[in-house]
């Protein structure tokens, strides 16, 4: 299996948020993981990629083969752990390009690949953005400068497809999107699925799951997984909402 | 690591030119006196002229107080503990590498200073000074054939007196400031560069700059003149040993630009910094001014600067001549304790003259970095323009970044324009690039390169790379 975590707990400023998640991912699948408002999942992402901040207190989580919870977070990223930001971060003066560049230089030379050439770079470069329909243009402007929340989005997307992830977690990719963005960013989800990679994907919504089936469903709740069912409990939870499960 | 330790690690870098190099050499007795000022000016063969200019300056400088306008908290210096004249020995002129003391060869070797003869093919004649002589001025011939003089301050008295008399003190006066005239009254060597009326320079001047010996401080003295029409690019390079101790950097640089002349004069200043805690260092006092005497004369500055416990800096111009431009790119990294307090000033004589002023201060660890500008435009300067940027990154929150921009605005043609912008490097910023399989060093390196790009654009394609690698040392361990 690609991650396990057991009995996780993790705080932030002494509050303790996760109460013990369960949770084991498996090559090829989607997991969706879904909850109200404040139930834990911006954190539970946070804690598998290591963010400052927040405080393991109990548990494991195994990434690989490897402790996951004792890299720093560049080595999550490079042995393949990739987290698309729910809020994008703005970096001025340094270009996608040169931005991806340095990433995906980091994740080749983790694998032993050997480092692609400029043009090489470039050709995938552009058939990535492709994918997300992005205009070139945006490759040599600032990172995430000026884009709207739906650019920001795909721009996360892209950066996945460069990188090809081992373990992707999304955290609401499709929070603020219309549904011509909604459907570029599931059709790049879905592109990227392999039988050699998983994703965790974090959303408030059945929406995006009518675009991105996931093969198991699990709700959050106070910092607990309190379900798992198939893409079938997605709905009931549309129609029922979460009082349900409390 | 936790946010505070990273940054804490990132802002205190260690120094990779802090070695001392054995070489033996000959320096007079600490303090400062007539006697000294006599004793330095026979050492240098000097004319009479000369030994009567440095008394007159010395004289000056009896009289004058160390400015305290600067945003920089100077401890005091105590100007008999110093040795103003130190020369590796024996210093004798050389006529081939050869005779060079294989010891010098090395540690000019470590700074990475193309002296060879080879590097010919890189374009790049090179004055190395180290402490207070040239040692080394390649190239001499290559360029005599055009007529350009490229030799040490010294060599030029001997051989251009006239010259030297002529422009020596005319852009920067003697009584100028109280560095200047400390400066005026002892300075020890330095480059001269004469470039004839339409005479393209072929290849970058360069000048490299060390202070070895200990308890010295250097005072070197550079003058450019272009002759009308005439084209070069300058370019200044400057490292100093580790020590505790606390040395005197006071500098004059004066640049003389005629009719259609251009010079671009290039500074990656990187002399030690001081240690984590803040001790030792160079005090960095330097003037450097430029003139545009005759109509469309160009001058452009671009300075990286990295070093120094204390710098004290303002590359100037006066742009005399209509239609006269100038140009200041800068970026001023200060990290650990160190203080910058650096900028420019344009004063607009002539009719139509433009400046541009782009200036990037970074600031980490407990620093305090400030820019400090001036934009004059005199009353006959119809049609005179301006346009300042004064950009400033904080790295951490325990560092400060000030500016201090000034506008004389005395031509009611003229246009100035004044923009300035602050920001802060932070921590969902570097985690983002983590998160991304970039370190947070590496990131900051970017970030930084990101931001300083259009000033690291300015320099000479081999400077370029220098500083982009300098900055990212600077912060090396100042981030997290």
């Amino acid at each position: 299996m690609l991650l396990q975590v057991v009995n996780l707990h993790a705080a932030v400023d002494g509050r303790e948020i996760l109460k013990g998640i369960d949770l084991t991912v498996s090559a090829g699948n989607v997991h969706a993981i879904m909850g109200p408002n404040g139930s834990g999942k911006s954190t539970l992402a946070a804690v598998l990629a290591g963010k400052p901040g927040y405080e393991v207190t109990q548990g494991s989580a195994t990434f690989a083969g490897k402790n996951l919870l004792d890299m720093p977070p560049e080595a999550r990223a490079r042995e393949g752990l990739f987290l698309s930001f729910q809020h994008p971060v703005e970096i001025a003066g340094v270009s996608n390009a040169s931005f991806m560049k340095a990433a995906l230089s980091e994740r080749r030379k983790h694998q032993e690949l050997p480092q692609l050439s400029p043009s090489e770079f470039l050709q995938l470069m552009r058939q990535k953005m492709a994918l997300v329909e992005m205009d070139s243009a945006f490759a040599s402007r600032g990172v995430n400068m000026g884009f709207s929340g739906g650019e920001k989005k795909r721009n996360e997307i892209f950066q996945m497809a460069m990188l090809e992830p081992a373990l992707a977690i999304l955290d609401e990719p499709d929070s603020g999107l219309d549904i011509d963005a909604l459907r570029i960013v599931a059709n790049g989800i879905n592109a990227l699925k392999s039988k050699d990679s998983a994703a965790l994907l974090i959303t408030h919504y059945q929406r995006l799951l009518g675009y991105v089936v996931p093969d198991f469903v699990h709700v959050l709740y106070q910092g607990k997984i309190v379900k798992t069912g198939g893409k079938e409990l997605a709905l009931k939870l549309e129609e029922k909402g979460y009082d349900w499960l409390k | 690591m936790a946010p505070e330790d990273i940054i804490k690690d990132i802002t205190s870098s260690d120094y990779k030119y802090g070695f001392t190099s054995d070489i033996e050499s000959e320096a007079i007795p600490k303090g400062l006196s007539e006697e000294v000022i006599r004793v330095i000016s026979a050492k240098k063969s000097e004319p009479e002229w000369l030994l009567r200019f440095r008394l007159k300056a010395y004289r000056r400088w009896l009289g004058m107080q160390m400015p305290t306008w600067a945003q920089l908290r100077i401890p005091e210096v105590d100007y008999q503990d110093i040795i103003y004249y130190a020369a590796p020995k024996p210093a004798v002129v050389k006529k081939s590498m050869d005779e060079v003391d294989p010891e010098l060869l090395a540690t000019f070797g470590k700074l990475g200073i193309p002296i060879e003869e080879q590097k010919m093919l890189a374009g790049v004649a090179v004055d190395a000074v180290m402490d207070s002589v040239s040692v080394k001025t390649t190239f001499s011939a290559a360029l005599a054939e055009k007529g350009i003089i490229f030799c040490s301050f010294g060599e030029a008295v001997q051989k251009h007196p006239e010259l030297v008399r002529k422009y020596l003190a005319s852009v920067v006066p003697v009584g100028d400031n109280f560095f200047a005239a400390l400066n005026s009254a002892v300075f020890s060597d330095g480059s001269f560069c004469y470039i004839p009326a339409g005479v393209r320079c072929p290849m970058e001047l360069s000048s490299y700059f060390r202070i070895n010996a200990k308890g010295t401080g250097q005072f070197e003295r550079t003058l450019i003149v272009a002759e009308e029409g005439s084209y070069v690019s300058y370019l200044e390079g400057c490292t100093a040993p580790q020590r505790d101790e606390n040395q005197l950097h006071a500098a004059v640089v004066e640049v003389v630009v005629m009719k259609n002349a251009e010079v671009k004069y290039a500074t990656v200043q990187n002399w030690y910094p001081g240690d984590r805690q803040g001790r030792g260092g160079i005090f960095n006092f330097v003037t450097k001014r430029g003139i545009c005497k005759g109509s469309n004369a160009k001058l452009s500055w671009a300075q990286v600067e990295t070093g120094s416990a204390i710098t004290w800096k303002y590359p100037s111009t006066i742009l005399q001549g209509d239609g006269s431009s100038s140009e200041f790119y800068s970026v001023a990294v200060t990290s650990n304790y160190q203080q910058a307090d650096t900028g420019t000033k344009m004063i607009h004589i002539g009719k139509n003259t433009g400046s541009r002023i782009v200036s990037k201060g970074i600031s980490a660890g407990h620093s305090q970095n400030s820019y400090r500008g001036m934009v004059k435009m005199s009353k006959n300067a119809a049609g005179a323009r301006n346009f300042s940027q004064c950009d400033s990154l904080l790295i951490g929150d325990r560092c400060g970044a000030h500016t201090f921009p000034r506008i004389e605005a005395g031509s009611p043609s003229a246009m100035v324009e004044h923009e300035a912008t602050t920001s802060k490097i932070g921590e969902d910023q570097l985690f983002y690039c983590n998160q991304r399989g970039i370190s947070t060093e590496d990131a900051v390196g970017l970030i930084v390169n990101g931001y300083a790009r259009e000033v690291l654009n300015r320099l000479p394609m081999e400077f370029a790379v220098e500083a982009q690698k300098l900055l990212q040392v600077s912060l090396e361990g100042s981030v997290g």
